[in-house]
């Protein structure tokens, strides 16, 4: 048993817990960042595409060299990290005093813990989850494992590819098995509108001439060793299958590509409240979720499109347990809800001060043209909005403190 | 002492009991032949796994049945045991909701009482609340039998296959029997897609195709197998409806009725449904949307509501060997001689294994004249696979110190670590089964949870390929390969 | 000529402003770009379409069997075959920094690795 002290106990070494924990140190805390793998970096060591960094850095990098810039910024700032922690619990002893309690092949390791930042990334929505009966062959992967194989081990999973999904994800995976020589199909996208950016429809589909199915989905799979086709079928715009549009697509490989879902088992476990929009912890500004001291930032709190909004999340968190540490907790404040209006799935933070400019992270629930998004008073005029693209802006203080009904509300309203 | 060579076909359940019973003896060389890479890959490994109570056998109808799965009951207890096969016994209740179904339930209690099982009575809806606080509480009345239990069926053939090779069985997987080689009515041995394999005594356990097997012995050639489809919804072990009980709706005449149990790893799963299949339709394990809404529908009735459905992690389905009319063919053949049916064997299949491979020999010892002489070194026991999943801090900590393999974690859903992933490669290669990542799952329990397998199968794949000195694309997940090749090979044009 | 109309999504930022180009003899006309790289992307797209190219490339005795690379500066579409032939042809020996030139001027670009790997056991 390995016991140890520490200000912050970040959970999981990916661009948000490593943005945090440089900060964290930074900030003069005694920080250390727990890590499952045996390597630091999490999901952006299998990016190898760009688009990452653009607002960090001021450069637009591919995934593996943003990563390895904030891994170097942790060698800099001296942050202890253990690797190939599982984190095992988290207790509550009292209003600053947790217990982490790791598993390694050292041993246990117990650490008392002043606040923790909670930055464990998504897990991938897998087969089950999708409205997909038939058969279970050899052949089908999420996208996440058929990138790990392919950027990281070199493997080529198949070579007739059915991808289920148009998020940025299975876009990019559609252009990587493309240029590796495989025959992608199609991508079948249940929504009738792509799930992720256009420049990624025209670099990643229109490139290659692969087939986009809008308002489609993939009902069945069929194959007794290996993946033999999919059946695909339209829907209605409730999403329901329409009879008599179904059709067989030959393919030897299904990739997943139907959504992230922040991978929170552990924060359920001490009883966080998660709000059922965004799948996510519900936190206050400083990012603390309803457990005092726990914070939450990266996809572990919303799933991101950038990675630069995850590691902002990182730091913002790490700043939350400075305030947190400093002053023996977050003050009391009157703490006021931002609702949820029109066209709006989901924004976080969920309680604001009123003290200060916050940062606010939300997507909208459908696509729509020349509209405002509006924070009470607080309006900026959008040219387009699409769930894909996740919407970031900086609340001014004065919008919060100058509420007269103590109500706020995000809404989407045409021009 | 007369020796004999015994070739069983199908390493089921059925196969590996009988293999197991076999081997306490020194008269059988016993060899287990399967067609799939690793064992109980048919109905053992996709089934309700429930030890049944019996009191829905017919004592009249089916008498064999009744006996047997009476006495299966009973021997599963010690076996669980010395095969330390996780098992729990919490009884079951047969579910009514009105007074057709309680007069259809009237009926089990006769039977119970032919049959000797012990304490099955009704309990009406006051009582009913006490004994499962999950149940639905529409439903009047449930018939309560303490008898029934729940294991792990995969790992119950995998636990016997172990003891069974522990003991002097020899497995043989990848090898599917062709046709068993009869000479002068005397049975000399199997034809393979290995080649031939010489044996004295064939016992046909090959489940789903036990009546493929039969007819090329020239044996019951009217008899032929239909496979029952039947499909299985499962949660997340983090939902807040887990029943402790075995609850089941009233048997139809068609089937058992379906189930909604709390498994043995902490999962609620609901099914079967009982779909009849054409004869030749012995490979399609297809789920239906039919059979997903009918198994909601079924599990309302049993539970006072169902966990979300956005909690289902796993849907399956799974063929059982049907035979015609229901009867079990057990039968020891003096023409050909050395020709032994174990086929058909359906529901209450599971729960009589023991029992069978019982019945099975001491039919052969009769019919066939055998001095039975039993080996002085039988070894009862089995050990599982250690996993600190069941350890408090301290004893895995410990654990960790001897053996830092078991503080590396591959499996975060179901906390499997490096230690057991390897452990459970060893004992596949022990046993003389091929490594592949579905063989480390049953043994695991890797890639069961929450994530089905998105964070760690490519980690389990790793520590497999390390194992093996072979490249990742080149390993087998359940019947295939993982990869085509590596991430050139079609750039190359080598495909 | 006469006149051509295309219609083009910018890709160089996530706006994905929809372009209409219309192209003549000798000029190329582009509507619809909030900005001026908008209205490059689209001449350049119309007369020569140029792309980033990122792949993988096998690597000896490294504690990867692959490292990332990209080319250094878009590189026309019509040689992106030729480029992903060529990464399946050629193995590089760890370590391996990032920003080292894996082979120089193809297509007008050179291929630069975009991750780190050090020296290891090398994987099967």
């Amino acid at each position: 048993m390995i016991e140890k002290k520490y200000d912050v106990v970040v959970i999981g070494a990916g661009p948000a817990g490593i943005a945090a924990a440089v900060k964290s140190r930074k900030l003069g805390l005694n920080t250390v960042i727990i890590e499952n793998r045996d390597i630091l970096g999490g999901i952006p060591l299998q990016c190898i595409h760009p688009g990452f960094g653009i607002h960090y850095f001021g450069v637009d990098l591919t995934g593996c060299e943003f990563i390895q810039r904030l891994i170097d910024e942790m060698s800099k700032n001296v942050v202890d990290y253990v690797l190939n922690g599982y984190v095992y619990s988290i207790d509550i002893y009292s209003y600053n005093e947790k217990l982490v309690t790791v598993v390694t092949p050292k041993g246990i390791y117990r650490i008392e813990a002043k606040t923790i930042i909670y930055t464990a990334g998504a897990r991938e929505r897998h087969l089950f989850e999708l409205n997909i009966f038939g058969d279970r062959p050899d052949g089908i992967y999420t996208a996440g494992e058929a990138q790990t194989l392919m950027d990281l081990y070199g493997v080529l999973p198949g070579k007739d590819i059915v991808i289920i999904g148009s998020g940025d994800v299975g876009l990019i995976m559609a252009r990587r098995f493309a240029l590796e020589g495989a025959n992608v199909r199609a991508v079948i996208e249940i929504m009738p509108y792509p799930g992720g950016l256009m420049r990624n429809v025209v670099q990643c589909l229109k490139d290659f001439n692969i087939p986009l199915y809008l308002g489609h989905s993939v009902i069945e799979i069929i194959g007794r060793n290996r993946v033999e086709a999919v059946k695909v079928a339209k829907v209605d715009e409730n999403l329901k299958l329409i009879k008599g549009t179904e059709f067989i697509l030959p393919c030897d490989t299904v990739v997943i590509a139907a959504g992230l879902i922040p991978n929170i088992d552990l924060l359920e476990k001490v009883g966080v409240a998660v709000d059922p929009r965004s799948r996510g912890p519900i936190v206050n500004e400083y990012l603390e979720t309803s457990i005092p001291g726990i914070f939450a930032a990266g996809n572990a709190l919303v799933i991101n499109d950038l990675v630069d909004y995850a590691a902002e999340q990182g730091e913002l968190a790490a700043e939350g347990a400075k305030t947190f540490i400093d002053n023996n907790g977050i003050p009391t404040k009157d703490w006021i809800k931002i609702d949820v209006g029109r066209n709006i799935r989901f924004i976080v933070p969920h309680y604001v001060s009123g003290e200060r400019d916050v940062i606010v992270y939300s997507r909208v629930q459908r696509p729509e043209s020349n509209i405002y998004f509006s924070i009470n008073s607080f309006r900026i005029k959008m040219f387009n909005v699409r769930p894909a693209e996740m919407i970031r802006i900086k609340i001014p203080r004065k919008i919060f403190s100058e509420i007269h009904s103590s109500r706020i509300i995000a809404e989407v309203t045409p021009i | 002492m007369n020796r004999f060579k015994v070739a069983i076909v199908g390493a089921g359940i059925i196969g590996a009991s009988i293999a197991r019973v076999l081997s306490m003896y020194e008269n059988f060389d016993v060899v287990l032949i399967d067609k799939e890479l690793d064992v109980g890959w048919g109905a053992s490994k996709a089934n309700t796994s429930i030890i049944h109570p019996c009191h829905e056998e017919d004592p009249e109808k089916y008498p064999l049945r009744a006996k047997l799965c009476v006495e299966g009951n009973k021997i599963w207890k010690e076996w669980s045991r010395e095969l330390d096969i996780p098992a729990k016994w919490p009884g079951e209740l047969m579910v009514f909701h009105n007074s057709d179904e309680e007069k259809e339930v009237r009926k089990y209690i006769w039977f119970a009482t032919k049959n000797g099982v012990p304490g099955v009575r009704i309990v009406y809806r006051d009582e009913l609340q006490s004994f499962e606080q999950n149940i639905n509480p529409d439903a009047i009345g449930a018939l309560y039998a303490p008898s029934a239990g729940t294991l792990s069926p995969f790992e119950a053939v995998i636990a016997i296959v172990e003891n069974g090779v522990d003991n002097g069985v020899k497995l043989l997987v990848d090898t599917n029997v062709l046709s068993v080689k009869i000479r002068n009515n005397v049975v000399v041995g199997v034809e393979t897609s290995g080649g031939f394999i010489e044996a004295d005594i064939v016992i046909n356990a090959a489940g789903l195709y036990a009546d493929y097997i039969s007819h090329t012995a020239g044996v019951a050639k009217d008899f032929w197998i239909k496979p029952r489809r039947g499909e299985y919804i499962v949660f997340d072990e983090d939902v807040d409806i887990k029943p402790v009980k075995i609850l089941h709706t009233t048997p139809t005449p068609l089937t058992k009725g379906v189930y909604a149990i709390t498994t043995v790893h902490g999962n609620l799963m609901i099914g079967p449904t009982a779909e009849d299949l054409p004869i030749d339709a012995k490979e399609n394990k297809a789920t239906s949307e039919n059979g997903y809404s009918y198994l909601i529908k079924e599990g309302e009735k049993l539970l006072k509501r169902l966990p979300p459905l956005s909690k289902v992690i796993r849907r399956f389905a799974g063929l059982r060997p049907e035979p015609p009319n229901g009867d079990w063919l057990i039968d020891v053949y003096i023409d050909p001689w050395g020709f032994i049916n174990v086929a058909g064997i359906r529901s209450p299949g599971l729960t009589a294994a023991p029992a069978i491979a019982k019945y099975v020999l001491d039919l052969m010892v009769r019919r066939y004249e055998i001095n039975l002489v039993k080996k002085k070194s039988w070894n009862c026991y089995r050990v599982g696979i250690k996993s600190i999943r069941n350890l408090n801090i301290y004893e895995a900590d410990k654990l960790i110190e001897r053996n830092p393999g078991y503080g590396k974690v591959i499996c975060y859903c179901k906390i499997v670590t490096e230690a057991e992933i390897n452990e459970a490669i060893d004992r596949i290669m022990k046993i003389g089964a091929r490594p592949t990542i579905d063989g480390i799952k049953f043994r695991t329990t890797a890639c069961f949870g929450k994530c089905q397998g998105s964070f760690c199968r490519w980690e389990i794949a790793l520590i497999l390929s390390k194992k093996l000195g072979i490249p990742l694309h080149k390993l087998i997940v359940k019947k295939c390969n993982y990869g085509i090749g590596d991430i050139k090979v079609l750039l190359r044009g080598e495909k | 000529m006469k006149n051509e109309e295309t219609e083009l999504t910018c890709i160089i930022c996530p706006i994905g402003c929809s372009l209409k180009v219309y192209r003549s003899e000798n000029n190329i006309d582009v509507k619809g770009a909030l900005c001026q790289r908008g209205i490059d992307y689209a001449k350049q797209e119309i007369l020569d379409p140029r792309r980033v190219v990122m792949s993988v490339i096998r690597v000896k005795n490294g504690d990867l069997p692959v490292v990332s690379i990209k080319t250094s500066i878009p590189i026309p579409k019509k040689c992106i075959s030729e480029i992903m032939k060529l990464t399946a042809l050629i193995e590089v020996e760890a370590p391996i920094e990032i920003g080292e030139i894996i082979v120089r001027d193809i297509c007008g670009a050179d291929i630069v690795a975009t991750r780190r790997v050090n020296k290891g056991l090398g994987l099967k």
